[in-house]
């Protein structure tokens, strides 16, 4: 348990400030279809008997090079399509020879929240240190490229180097989250805190920490729910995501509201 | 450094996707003149404007800056485009976003100074845009919008501003106060500016030299020089007659030997 | 040779033809409602949408229900709240599109959950998410092909105002277009057909019926009658070779145990994709005028 609070509160921080980015850029689906190559390169690892955590990395950077250097021939939407359905396609013919039972599939997709023993704590570590590092190096050129691309390339920032650095730190962040939230909602944790944020304020320094304070709640909300009520932590991971995006909404709409009225 | 001029453009060539759309430029821009390059839609004013910023190949020729050849991302140049489309819910601030303009290329976290701020709003103070310095970018009219990014390219002190069509979208009273902007720019901060545009009755009063691009050549010079009947029948290889009505000019297609009169396919003709 | 690539006893197999006759009409269905979807930008919209109908469906499996109930419903369900938070805007749909998605997904770690609880049986999860189209019983088979034909219809009546839309929706808008009305009757439509393929080769998987097919299509093929027929042909080959390779695992390994049927049917569609992309690029070296890369046919033949 203590695993999990770790572990846990170290992926919500990097979940928090890389998903503010992905928002930011519209790379949704990116986010979306790289834990599913992590998915793929744990079942794999599970296959061959290795650490997980290796097939977890090498996998997601194999769905994140592979991403964006179709990206380059092809629509983006149809490459990060096509790379999620071969990684999960992958995945589940590893799942099929390895004869894994059901429970440790389910683990894998939608979380859990012992996924983490106290040996890989360390590992998890270093690797979230690297993404912090990265995107901190990354940050004004990543900022400026996501809502002004043109000007960016004007200024002499090198695009396509910053978005495919960019979906390395995804895929990083992403091989750490899997084991705990599971391969189809650690994108949810990078969507609903990161978008919530940028309603409420419109500055990004502020919508960059909002968002991982956001996110922080969220984690440590379902890892709680998960614990007292047994049920897997994804549900309350993506159902609380969501709750979170619409509640800021609601409370905006609320707030304009009540401005206009005070203005009457 | 006398005798340099600031931008040299020399036999420019530029072909796309295996099409020649831009043959024999020749133009040269000086300190702190004002500059139009008129041409309909789909000349090759955008085309010629991505080579001047380094993002359009050449096929032949040379752009040189200051007598060097050009580099993306020269610091002494300034680019201004069209528009940008923001999402609806981008969480930058307009003195955020012109603060990009000093530091956006720059990777690493180091802290902005007092001094990059005092610098910003300085600058947005200069178009007229500090009423509006914290709200955010997405939330702005397409006036304010272009008195931000004209701020946002100027932070970074270039020597050369390049505008791509920022009359485009405005109306005449907002088309107006930008190039009073703008010429206020050229006089006080001695930033030379080279502004696209399809229509160039509403710059006559500033201008002070045009380049005329059809037909996939250019012409240049002063205004006098270049809006002239010989001038441009030889760019457009037919005739054209040059009309001047009331102060404005009128570019028509001459009629032919059939006799007709038709109008060059040139949206500053003005027909009422 | 013949007969190590087609199994003894294949055709006379009742679940295989079922499986082939069910693939074909899913492969169909999803070859032409995909090739607008990825004229319009809404692959991630169709592939949330499959992860939506795997809530429906595993919602439906754990109340008992038909899961082509619970497939499709869903997925029209998620269309609708999809549309509430707002697709309008092309910039702003990422965001939408992910929220449903998010708490869609968790929905259904929630349900299949559930179901291992209720149920002592295993695989649930495994078949709900990519899905065994030899379970799939010959009872089902009127209901799919009836829902394939309705789709079909429906995607034939709107599809002039639906590509004009696509293609500029200020034209479209300007001819009167009702871009928002047939936008959601779109969204529908897709619902609708990720259900159906979601039965065959799982939910998650049919992303790649939808998309694969009518990518490679888009690449060599110009006129838009002529990407729909051939995104259906690929569709259908992908599918069947799919089935047939599935069935063959079986005997491959020994141990009377297959690879999945999703497995192979995405590995077909990507060498599809594969293959069409080569023979695109040779086309470009030969043409010295490319015009730019887009997916968008330039002449609207059928229309």
């Amino acid at each position: 348990m203590t695993n999990a609070w770790i572990s846990g509160t170290i992926i919500a921080l990097l979940a928090g400030a890389v998903g503010f980015f992905v928002v930011l850029r519209g790379s949704a689906f990116a986010a979306h279809a790289i834990p599913n190559g992590a998915f793929a390169g744990a079942a794999g690892a599970n296959l061959v008997g290795i650490n997980p955590l290796f097939g977890l990395v090498v996998f997601a950077l194999g769905a994140a090079f592979g991403i964006s250097s179709m990206s380059r021939r092809t629509r983006s939407d149809v490459a990060t399509a096509l790379a999620l359905v071969m990684m999960l396609a992958l995945g589940a013919a590893f799942l099929a020879t390895s004869s894994a039972y059901e429970p440790a599939v389910n683990a894998l997709l939608f979380g859990e929240i012992l996924g983490v023993s106290s040996s890989e704590i360390l590992p998890v570590v270093v690797l979230a240190v690297v993404c912090a590092l990265g995107l901190t190096l990354l940050y004004r050129p990543l900022l400026f490229s996501s809502i002004a691309s043109e000007l960016a390339v004007a200024k002499g920032v090198n695009v396509r180097l910053i978005d495919t650095l960019f979906l390395v730190v995804v895929a990083l962040s992403s091989a750490l989250a899997v084991p705990v939230v599971g391969a189809l909602l650690t994108f949810s944790l990078m969507i609903g805190p990161p978008a919530a944020a940028r309603i409420v304020t419109s500055s990004a320094h502020r919508a960059l920490a909002l968002s991982v304070v956001f996110s922080l709640l969220t984690l440590w909300a379902a890892v709680a729910s998960s614990y007292w009520t047994d049920l897997p932590i994804g549900f309350f991971v993506g159902t609380m995501s969501a709750a979170i995006y619409l509640a800021a909404r609601a409370w905006m709409r609320l707030d304009s509201r009540r401005s206009r009225r005070a203005l009457a | 450094m006398v005798g340099i001029d600031l931008l040299e453009v020399v036999d420019v060539d530029v072909a796309l996707s295996g099409r020649m759309v831009l043959r024999d430029v020749n133009f040269r821009i000086d300190h702190g003149e004002f500059t139009g390059l008129i041409g309909s839609n789909g000349a090759g004013k955008t085309t010629l404007l991505r080579v001047l910023l380094g993002l359009q190949d050449v096929v032949r020729g040379r752009v040189l800056v200051h007598g060097e050849p050009m580099t993306r991302s020269n610091s002494s140049v300034g680019y201004v485009p069209q528009k940008v489309l923001f999402e609806s819910d981008v969480p930058v601030r307009v003195r955020d976003f012109v603060a990009l303009g000093i530091d956006g290329n720059r990777y690493g976290l180091a802290r902005r100074s007092r001094h990059t701020y005092e610098l910003v709003d300085e600058m947005l103070e200069s178009v007229e845009a500090a009423a509006f310095a914290n709200r955010r970018i997405s939330s702005l009219s397409g006036g304010e919008q272009q008195r931000v990014l004209i701020a946002h390219a100027l932070v970074s002190k270039p020597e050369l501003l390049l505008l791509d069509e920022p009359l485009a979208n405005l109306d005449p009273g907002s088309a107006q106060e930008i190039i009073q902007l703008l010429h206020s720019v050229v006089t006080n901060q001695h930033v030379a500016i080279l502004l696209s545009a399809h229509e160039m009755n509403p710059l006559l009063p500033v201008m002070d030299r045009v380049v005329y691009v059809a037909n996939g050549r250019v012409a240049s010079g002063t205004t006098e020089e270049v809006v002239q009947p010989e001038v441009l029948s030889a760019l457009y290889g037919h005739h054209v007659d040059v009309l001047r009505v009331h102060g404005r000019v009128l570019v028509v297609a001459g009629g032919d030997e059939r006799g007709d009169s038709l109008v060059a396919d040139h949206p500053a003709v003005v027909l009422e | 040779m013949v007969r190590w690539i087609l199994e003894p006893g294949l055709f006379s197999n009742g679940t295989v033809r079922t499986a082939l006759l069910l693939g074909a009409l899913v492969s169909v269905v999803s070859g032409v409602v995909g090739i607008f979807t990825v004229l319009r930008g809404q692959s991630f919209a169709g592939h949330a949408l499959t992860d939506v109908a795997t809530a429906g469906g595993s919602g439906a499996a754990l109340a008992s229900l038909s899961p082509l109930l619970g497939f499709v419903g869903g997925g029209v369900i998620g269309a609708g709240a999809m549309d509430a938070i707002g697709v309008q805007r092309v910039k702003d749909r990422d965001v939408a599109t992910g929220v449903v998605l998010g708490a869609a997904t968790g929905l259904s770690a929630l349900f299949l959950y559930l179901i291992t609880l209720q149920t002592s049986t295993t695989g649930s999860t495994q078949s709900i998410l990519f899905g065994s189209i030899f379970t799939v019983g010959p009872s089902t088979l009127p209901d799919v092909a009836l829902l394939s034909v309705v789709v079909l219809v429906g995607v034939m009546v709107i599809r002039r105002p639906l590509l004009m839309g696509s293609i500029s929706p200020e034209l479209a808008a300007a001819r009167g277009v009702r871009l928002r009305m047939v936008g959601i009757a779109f969204m529908v439509m897709l619902a609708a057909a990720v259900g159906l393929s979601a039965i065959a080769i799982g939910s998650i998987l049919s992303t790649a019926l939808l998309i694969g097919p009518p990518a490679s299509a888009l690449k060599v093929v110009s006129r838009l009658s002529h990407a729909v027929v051939l995104a259906s042909v690929l569709g259908v080959m992908a599918t069947w070779l799919g089935i047939v390779f599935a069935y063959d695992s079986y005997y491959w390994f020994g141990s009377g145990r297959g690879l999945p049927v999703s497995f192979f049917v995405v590995a077909d569609v990507l060498v599809e994709f594969v293959a069409v992309n080569l023979v695109a690029r040779r086309r470009r070296l030969r043409v010295v005028e490319e015009p730019a890369t887009t997916a968008m046919p330039e002449q609207v033949g059928w229309i």
